[in-house]
């Protein structure tokens, strides 16, 4: 217990805490919604589109996370001197670090909430598609009004699995110098060896006090906003 | 597929599996007591090194290369042994590696420090190296750590090198960090970063390679002292004793000059001749 206190004392805890939160929270956010556009792509009627979207899925979810985060930094940010921080700032540094974080989960993440929502489109009944065609309704309208809807309802398990990964997966950004969890450990073990097993301790009890609510929350959602057939 | 190709694509997967298999266990390979023999009695040793650190400890195709390796390899001879295993020892895992046996000895650029004797012990230093600043080869605007500031500082996470330079020296320096030494150099030879600060024998290993020859340069302003030591298990001071005289002897025959030329000389590096070649410290 002594080990954690002195850990706490001398290391920011909170704040690598509360930039994992925002790492995940971003994430989850960016993750989503070009997730729905890929699963879209995947469903729609247009086969290039349908190719887009086929593609996607095999390439970035075979593509390890941190191949991903090395290409963003080294090849879109080193290389091509894709800045998405403005040049000269103070803070130019740490602010291209997190924003390629976020852009490299977002991309790696959006290719399994893309498999979840298919997943999700595919508990709804071909007859409600046919129905909603039925009474006049397009691809767009009946994919927003009838078919959606019901697919994140039906796919929110597997939603809730992809985040508590995301949320774990965060860690590897350590490896371009984002502050969160992971390389706050780094600095511990590099500084404190003899703490070892408090540092993982630590580390591992905040990762829990992140995942295990979560995993909680999306079982109970999943259980109250199932469509009953 | 032809029946021809299902079995030719088998024989190339099991083939592969094999050759794999065959690797991992050259890389394991710990002889029986390696790491457990008596000082001097000859035999197996398994020693701890760098498999990742050009010009100190790196693996190049099936042998090791550089100044850690030279001088393991020299305190393993002078302490009669005849068969030198060497095991990979990441920074994390040297404390643990020697305290579990798995290694004897590891020289791994690793620093001499208080915390750090609580869990194990060290026989040496047998160089001390300090911090210093890499730059590319034509910037003249980066003198030392105090020019600074406005520029990006690369380090990699968990290290102090870089939180040292922005508290003492160049406060709105911007500091960027990574996993690794070489994507530093890589980010600083692309340009989008400044200066890489560690040690300076680190850096002068990564100038010293073929692809930055002559890009890079070490600034030779060191404002620190690591002295890095052979680490040891707590209280080992019987081999303690034997790798100091081992290592008075290298520095005094003249070979530990010719394994720092040999090593990360590619560089035009000049240790600080203050303080090379070191004394041991007294055995405890």
């Amino acid at each position: 217990m002594d080990a954690i206190t002195t850990l706490l004392q001398n290391y920011d805890v909170p704040a690598a805490f509360w930039m994992t939160v925002k790492l995940t929270v971003l994430s989850a956010i960016g993750a989503l919604v070009l997730g729905t556009v890929v699963a879209v792509c995947r469903v729609s009627p247009v086969g290039v589109l349908r190719g887009f979207g086929t593609a996607y899925v095999t390439l970035v979810r075979n593509t390890p996370l941190t191949l991903i985060v090395f290409f963003c930094a080294f090849g879109l940010l080193n290389t091509l001197n894709l800045s998405l921080a403005s040049a000269g700032s103070p803070t130019e540094v740490i602010d291209n670090n997190f924003r390629y974080g976020v852009v490299a989960l977002s991309v790696y993440h959006a290719s399994f909430v893309a498999e979840a929502l298919r997943s999700g489109i595919n508990t709804v009944p071909q007859g409600q598609a046919e129905a909603a065609r039925a009474i006049g309704l397009g691809f767009g309208a009946s994919l927003r009004e009838v078919i959606l809807p019901q697919a994140f309802r039906g796919a929110v398990a597997p939603l809730g699995n992809t985040l508590i990964a995301l949320t774990k997966n965060t860690t590897v950004v350590a490896t371009i110098g984002v502050a969160e969890l992971a390389y706050l450990m780094r600095g511990m073990i590099e500084f404190n060896p003899s703490l070892l097993y408090a540092i993982f301790l630590l580390v591992a009890a905040c990762f829990v006090l992140l995942t295990l609510p979560t995993g909680l929350l999306f079982t109970a959602l999943s259980r109250r906003l199932v469509v009953q057939r | 597929m032809t029946p021809t190709q299902k079995i030719l694509g088998v024989a190339a997967a099991t083939g592969l599996a094999l050759a794999m298999g065959a690797c991992a266990r050259a890389e394991n390979a710990v002889p029986e007591g390696g790491a457990g023999g008596d000082a001097g009695s000859g035999g197996p040793v398994t020693i701890g090194i760098k498999f990742d650190q050009p010009g100190l400890g790196q693996q190049v195709g099936s042998d090791f290369k550089g100044f850690d390796v030279e001088v393991a390899r020299y305190v393993a001879k002078e302490l009669g042994y005849t068969d030198v295993t060497f095991k990979e020892a990441p920074s994390a895992q040297r404390e643990t590696l020697l305290q579990s046996g798995q290694v004897k000895m590891i020289f791994a650029t690793y620093s001499i420090t208080d915390d750090r004797k609580q869990k194990v012990s060290f026989g040496g230093p047998y160089f001390v190296a300090g911090q210093d600043l890499l730059v590319k080869a034509d910037d003249t605007a980066i003198t030392g750590p105090d020019s600074l500031n406005g520029k990006k500082l690369c380090s990699v996470t968990g290290s102090t090198s870089a939180k040292k330079v922005k508290d003492q020296f160049a406060s709105s320096v911007q500091l960027q960090e990574y996993d690794t030494y070489s994507k530093c150099v890589e980010a600083l030879n692309s340009g989008r970063i400044d200066a890489v600060t560690t040690d300076d024998v680190i850096l002068a290993g990564f100038a010293a390679q073929p692809q930055y020859q002559g890009k890079l340069k070490v600034v030779g302003q060191t404002f620190s002292t690591e002295k890095y030591g052979v680490g040891l298990a707590k209280g080992d001071t019987a081999t303690c004793e034997k790798v100091n005289a081992a290592i008075t002897k290298m520095v005094d025959d003249g070979s530990w000059q010719k394994a720092l030329d040999d090593t990360v000389g590619a560089a035009d590096f000049k240790p600080d001749t203050s303080t090379n070649p070191p004394k041991p410290e007294p055995c405890s």
